[in-house]
């Protein structure tokens, strides 16, 4: 850690005004990350913060750390690519719905499988904000406010939960952006967590889906210990409603990715490559 | 009596281990101080197809591929009417087989020496688990009169991690096919060099970038790019960088980009289908200024093409593929050894211009194996000055070489945000005209300023007839000139191994003199052609010799195109 002092969670924010309507839920999140990275002591200088494209993905300017943002979809490889090269980082990947379970979709389910130490935030409002309120992959089938769809999707919702669950990830979270308190306490456990853990939280939409100010009275926290039984997760993601918050699901796990841990000798393995070389 | 070239086709179904006969006959042939080049035509299946080892051995490094075969050995005649394009035999060639009654339609038995040897039945009876091929490699090498025990050797090495018996096998089958030589004179090369390296351009291209610091790689197998991956997979991890397997080559290159980012130099290979994936993400590569190398192995095309065969038509999807103003590097080298060079440029030019760079190998190139004097690697360049700290640091700060501050991950008081949004010198995103104009001219300023020294191409001769191409059809190009030359023709070959930026002053100078000029490349659009018209003025007639795969470039073939015009004049 090069943070000499002990950081606030005000010491996080880059001073960069968000572009976000007042009273989007992703607000909660920015101040959950900063407060859990003020009671993590992480450093500054140590942590990236890693998006896509959408209004959640412009976080990371937000947040005074490194950050990068990258294009529509594809935050999660990049994140995990800076983790593989260097894994004394700690490395946090976040973005929307639309971000990371459409056009990222097949990202989302690898990096599940794949099982890298780092903490995947999916910020979920059920719609794309940024091009003016398209739906998205977890949008009611039903939802006909968007003129593209005007009668609704007509698509069942993706399941975020069951397909990381489904793909193999060991540690699955959901929140609320109306709990900024536990959000904070959830990404702390993500991030202390070693291997691949997805925070699902549900950010309302105040501009496209003002509805979901009704989440508020069906939102409730777990009180159970998480599962570590596949099966058994596999049941109550399913049976759910998806709207209980908490951490859901952990599993021990095996890190998929080692990295190495002693390297030769540079002259050496050249040496051995220019041998190769001979007839 | 010794030629310039022998060129000897090894020829069988797909699984009958011809390309191991190719392979261990080029490497005893090396270890002998021979040259020569060893192309690998495959079809499309995975086994049961066909296979041919195309051996190219000649006294000196300018490697084409062979324009007619001066012996074929068919282990069987399976789909060998596959190969009626690659595989043109010589007048009075020697076909070695064993039935000439499978005699394919198309070859003449009068006008050939057609010899029948019984492979199988020898490699049996030599031993119970013998096998043809290993009794074939016996035989060439007999013939070109190479010792036994060198080959012996290189073929047991190369079955170390089997069963005894396979050994055992191995041997005793080369020693029966030295036996079995027909007593025919097949005249050979000098052999008066030392050993080369034997490398492929993809083996090379992969030594290239790690010794240029690459220590970590993303990729998504693809055909004919996935041997370079395959080669660098263990001297990563060895050397404390890894590989990552991606889900796709859009993860692939946002991985490389994540790599890369981190300060890691930072790599991935593909081909056409691949390289058009990653195109928006290469655009970020050069938005955000963050260094990374793709290396695409050129293929025919478009869409799945001709996966197996080489051909240079990826060259506008490489150059213009990028949406908006996207500057970054384009490379191409001119060879199987000159793959070491090129790409460990590339990477020391990416990581210095803090930008992309695409390296356009080809499938010729790239999968052929070939003998070669040690290679030479892209010197360091100069260091750069350090960068400013602390409350002042601006990632994307206006500079007059265009070079911005670059600080990874971990640095204290570097940090900032890299984004794909135009920003500000600080890496907020900002859409002011003032901020877009003066990041545009920063990117494009850089590489505008690139001053490549001699390493841009090569010129060969200095007659008042051009023939311009770039990267793998340098030797084919080179080799007419030279022809054309001693038939008087006074020509000068000239190969573009940079390609973007554009080394538009030397080749000016390169082109000076020049009243007539042949842009030679293999595809059939004039992509060369039609991106030259739009850098530099071109004087004198100026004609188009586009050739596409799936055959290789051959020098005969360029010579015939170019004699034909200038009959018609």
């Amino acid at each position: 850690m090069n943070d000499a002092i002990v950081l606030k969670p005000r010491d996080y924010k880059s001073g960069v005004k968000p572009i976000w309507c007042p009273g989007c839920g992703h607000y909660s999140v920015l101040n959950a990350i900063t407060k859990a990275a003020a009671a993590a002591c992480l450093s500054r200088d140590d942590t990236v913060l890693v998006s896509g494209i959408g209004c959640s993905s412009r976080l990371p300017a937000y947040v005074d750390s490194y950050g990068f943002h990258g294009v529509h979809g594809r935050g999660l490889a990049v994140a995990q690519g800076l983790k593989v090269a260097r894994p004394e980082l700690t490395v946090i990947a976040l973005g929307g719905d639309g971000d990371g379970f459409s056009i990222g979709g097949n990202h989302f389910m690898h990096a599940c499988r794949r099982n890298i130490d780092l903490t995947y935030i999916a910020m979920d409002n059920e719609v794309y904000g940024m091009t003016k309120g398209q739906a998205s992959p977890t949008t009611p089938l039903d939802w006909d406010r968007s003129k593209l769809t005007p009668h609704g999707p007509g698509v069942r919702p993706f399941k975020p939960a069951a397909v990381a669950l489904a793909a193999g990830a060991p540690w699955i979270a959901r929140g609320y952006s109306g709990n900024p308190n536990q959000i904070a306490r959830l990404i702390a456990e993500a991030i202390a967590y070693p291997g691949f853990s997805f925070l699902h939280v549900l950010t309302q939409c105040i501009t496209y889906c003002p509805e979901q100010t009704d989440w508020k009275s069906v939102v409730r926290e777990l009180d159970d210990e998480p599962l570590g039984n596949a099966d058994e997760a596999a049941a109550r993601f399913f049976a759910e409603d998806g709207f209980q918050t908490g951490v859901l699901y952990r599993r021990e796990s095996a890190l998929a990715q080692p990295v190495a841990s002693s390297p030769a000798d540079p002259e050496s393995v050249f040496a051995d490559l220019q041998g190769a070389f001979q007839p | 009596m010794a030629v310039q070239e022998l060129s000897i086709a090894i020829t069988g179904a797909g699984g009958a281990g011809v390309i191991s006969v190719g392979e261990l006959l080029l490497r005893s042939w090396a270890a002998a101080g021979g040259r020569g080049l060893l192309r690998k035509a495959f079809g499309p299946q995975i086994r049961g197809g066909e296979a041919a080892a195309l051996l190219k051995l000649c006294d000196h490094e300018q490697y084409t591929a062979a324009e007619g075969y001066d012996l074929l050995l068919a282990v069987d005649w399976n789909n060998f009417s596959r190969f009626g394009d690659e595989i043109v035999l010589k007048p009075r060639a020697t076909v070695i087989c064993q039935d000439s009654a499978g005699l394919p339609q198309g070859l003449l038995a009068d006008q050939l020496r057609v010899i029948e040897i019984p492979i199988d039945e020898l490699a049996r009876s030599a031993h119970p688990g013998g096998r043809a091929n290993m009794l074939a490699l016996g035989m060439l090498a007999g013939l070109l009169g190479l010792e036994r025990s060198p080959v012996r050797e290189r073929a047991v090495a190369r079955l170390a991690g089997k069963a005894e018996a396979y050994r055992e096998a191995a041997t005793a089958c080369i020693d029966a096919g030295f036996e079995a030589a027909p007593a025919i004179e097949l005249p050979t090369p000098r052999c008066v060099d030392s050993p080369g390296w034997y490398l492929s351009g993809n083996q090379g291209a992969g030594y290239g970038v790690l010794r240029a610091g690459v220590r970590f790689v993303a990729a998504y197998p693809i055909t004919p790019a996935s041997d370079a991956l395959e080669y660098l997979a263990a001297p990563l991890e060895q050397l404390g960088g890894a590989l990552v397997q991606a889900e796709d080559e859009l993860a692939a290159i946002n991985m490389v980009i994540g790599g890369a980012y981190g300060g890691v130099p930072s790599f991935t290979a593909t081909s056409g289908p691949g390289l058009a994936l990653m195109t928006e993400s290469i655009g970020l590569a050069v938005a955000s200024e963050t260094p990374v190398t793709i290396l695409n192995v050129m293929r025919g095309g478009p869409s799945t093409g001709i996966p197996t065969k080489s051909e240079q038509s990826d060259l506008n999807i490489a150059l213009h593929g990028l949406h908006g103003d996207a500057p970054h590097l384009v490379l191409a080298p001119l060879s199987v050894a000159d793959c070491v060079f090129t790409a460990s440029w590339a990477v020391k030019l990416a990581q210095r211009l803090q930008t992309a760079a695409i390296i356009l190998s080809d499938q010729f190139i790239g999968q052929s194996t070939a003998i070669v004097s040690r290679p030479r690697e892209a010197a360091a360049l100069p260091p750069l000055e350090a960068v400013a700290a602390g409350e002042d640091y601006l990632r994307y700060a206006l500079t007059e070489s265009g070079l911005s501050p670059l600080a990874a991950p971990g640095e204290a008081d570097h940090r900032f945000t890299a984004d794909g949004l135009e920003h500000n010198e600080r890496g907020t995103p900002s859409a002011s005209a003032a901020d877009h104009q003066a990041q545009l001219d920063k990117r494009a300023r850089k590489l505008e300023l690139l001053d490549p020294g001699a390493d841009w191409g090569e010129v060969i001769g200095d007659g008042s007839v051009g023939l311009l191409c770039f990267g793998s059809a340098s030797a084919a190009v080179a080799l007419a000139a030279q022809q054309l030359t001693e038939a008087g023709t006074s020509c000068r070959a000239i190969s573009l191994r940079l390609l973007a930026p554009l080394p538009v002053a030397a080749l000016a100078e390169a082109l000076d003199g020049c009243e007539r000029l042949f842009v030679v490349e293999h595809n059939h659009g004039g992509q060369l052609l039609r991106y030259l018209r739009g850098e530099l003025a071109l004087a004198g007639a100026v004609h188009g010799l586009a050739l596409p795969g799936p055959v290789p470039l051959t020098a005969r073939r360029i010579r015939h195109e170019i004699e034909e015009i200038l009959s018609h004049e």
